[in-house]
């Protein structure tokens, strides 16, 4: 805490006031003498408890948030009925959801249909626990942190073919073959891109990433990963790879409702249609906490005299912000096609990320200084701009000719 | 005539695809911050152009005298036949006599009528017209079967510039009615 935070006795509480609440409730529990392996029980409960309800709580403000933002983009208004700005929207739809009849097809795998919307919400949870809310709160502290977000988001795979099996319908297993796919395709740019910071900070620890990024250069700019040439590709990578993995607009084929009515989810209703809707948004929270913590400087402030803000509060800043694009995003971008979508995975971003891998060693090589910069950015732009032109080769520029119309 | 739209070459800077995304993001950007042309239904209600085609109503002249004659001209030319009319005799008691005819009852089934606007354009009283009631709703078949008293009253009274059936009756008691 620099010195501003002394001056400020509100922000200097709020910083570690998670833990210093957790740590009430074990010193009373301690005083009502409870036995020391229950005192760990409730440690653990209560660390899960804080991030379950915290992103719950935000899951159901994105689904608000999501609407409202792309309501706006499309001039419309958005929900604005239940509640102040139509802000009990989501209760109303969780009330909706919970009362519906939940409906199984004769013809399904009953066990498989009832496991898949339970498997699916598991990953996102797992990989919030090593996740760096701030100073000193990182759930569980895995030395090797960024390994198990990468087994785990993977298993999401295993749910939605789960379920799009075990529904015997057609479009649930075109959806769910297709989100196979997908999620294989673009999880080695995702890994890749990772791999990029592991080399730079040297270690898996997702805290050890964070601390890499703290301090200012010239007292001033964030030393952030984004802010280096590979740090910003490997970036734009992670956070592309990262809508795809989460099935979002433009990448989300697995759920085209034009072509595959809801995909995996066709033959889902009720609350088990809600988990899947939950694990969607988690995921992307997920994801882009992962991609804050990588290149966005965790919990970092962006600038130096704004560090007197709890380290927590930046860091879910930097998610909502995220979030936000990744919306934003969704309202701008049409759907691709599903064969330019592997071409894409396969034929642009994972050479590219290969090139990120080199650009990376070159900028290490060079000092992490201008001299860096000046290297580093070679192997990154020439390769760009040869497979941009070579993707953009079939551009017709012919003009096209409707015969008739007039 | 083809229509050949044309299609630029991408420039040097078109080609890294950049331009395009950023161009896209930027436009639905401007499009958060402008105002909402959404209508909020209920609460506001759309501004009817003067010459809308609405529900189908009988009118009364400006003296509440209803100008139906019932002549079923309307009936007759009515594409799907949503209009039914029961022809009925003015008393001769009553002031107006010299019309001769009335309707009795005037159905339309809004189930059936298509707006066309075929019976305002034959009327020779124009004593039907559509106006600007275009929220026609109802729960059962029979609601939607407009009767003569709903109608006037969804058509109210509209200004006349003939006084036709005044004048005949001035002319008849001035002894100019002679034909």
């Amino acid at each position: 805490m620099t010195a501003l935070s002394g001056t400020i006795p509100v922000f200097a509480s709020l910083e570690g006031a998670p833990i210093a609440l957790k740590a009430w409730i074990l010193g009373m529990l301690e005083n009502m003498g409870m036995p020391e392996p229950f005192l760990m029980l409730v440690s653990i409960q209560l660390s899960i408890l804080g991030f379950f309800s915290v992103f719950l709580l935000l899951f159901v403000l994105a689904s608000w948030f999501e609407r409202k933002i792309l309501a706006r983009i499309q001039n419309r208004r958005g929900p604005n009925r239940v509640g102040p700005a139509g802000l009990l929207q989501p209760i109303a739809d969780g009330i909706k959801m919970l009362t519906k009849e939940d409906i199984v097809p004769v013809a399904a795998d009953k066990v498989l249909h009832a496991c898949a919307p339970v498997l699916i919400i598991l990953p996102a949870f797992l990989a919030m626990a090593i996740l760096p809310y701030g100073k000193n709160m990182t759930p569980v502290e895995l030395e090797v942190g960024i390994l198990l977000f990468f087994a785990v988001s993977t298993a999401t795979e295993l749910a939605v073919f789960m379920a799009g099996w075990a529904s015997l319908n057609k479009f649930s297993m075109l959806g769910a073959m297709r989100a196979v796919a997908q999620i294989l395709s673009y999880e080695l740019p995702l890994i890749l891109a990772a791999t990029s910071v592991v080399m730079i900070t040297g270690s898996l620890s997702l805290t050890a990433m964070v601390e890499a990024q703290g301090g200012y250069l010239l007292g001033i700019l964030p030393n952030w990963h984004v802010f280096t040439p590979w740090g910003f590709a490997a970036f734009a990578m992670f956070f592309i790879s990262a809508l795809a993995e989460s099935n979002r607009t433009p990448f989300d084929l697995p759920e085209g409702e034009s072509e595959l009515v809801a995909g995996h989810m066709t033959e889902y209703s009720g609350f088990k249609y809600a988990l899947f809707f939950i694990s969607e948004y988690l995921g992307l929270y997920v994801v882009c906490g992962f991609a804050v913590a990588l290149f966005l400087g965790g919990w970092q402030a962006p600038l130096p005299f704004l560090t007197f803000i709890p380290s927590w509060i930046w860091f879910f800043a930097k998610i909502l912000c995220l979030v936000f694009v990744a919306m934003w995003i969704r309202g701008t971008f049409p759907r691709v096609r599903v064969d330019h979508l592997m071409n894409f995975a396969w034929k642009f971003v994972i050479p590219l990320g290969v090139m990120v891998l080199v650009s990376a060693a070159v900028w290490h090589l060079a000092g992490r200084g201008p001299l860096g910069w000046i290297l580093s950015l070679p192997p990154l732009l020439i390769p760009y701009w040869l497979m941009a032109r070579a993707y953009g080769r079939n551009y017709d520029a012919g003009g096209r000719v409707y015969r008739f119309a007039e | 005539m083809p229509l050949v739209i044309e299609r630029k070459p991408l420039t040097k800077l078109e080609k890294t695809w950049l331009p395009q995304i950023i161009g896209g993001l930027k436009t639905t950007f401007g499009y958060l911050r402008k105002e909402s042309v959404t209508l909020q239904y209920p609460e506001e209600r759309p501004v009817i152009p003067e010459n809308y085609r609405g529900v189908p109503t009988l009118v009364k002249d400006p003296n509440g005298r209803v100008k139906c004659v019932s002549c079923q001209l309307c009936e007759f030319v009515c594409p799907p036949r949503a209009i039914t009319i029961d022809p009925g005799e003015i008393p001769e008691a009553s002031e107006q006599a010299h019309v001769e005819k009335a309707p009795r009852e005037f159905e339309i089934d809004m189930l059936r009528c298509i707006y066309c606007g075929l019976c305002q354009e034959v009327c020779p009283e124009e004593a039907i017209f559509l106006q600007n009631v275009y929220s026609v709703t109802g729960t059962t078949r029979e609601e939607f079967k407009y009767k003569k008293e709903k109608l006037l009253e969804l058509g109210g009274p509209l200004p006349d510039r003939h006084f036709k059936w005044d004048k005949k009756k001035a002319a008849a008691e001035s002894g100019n009615g002679g034909h």
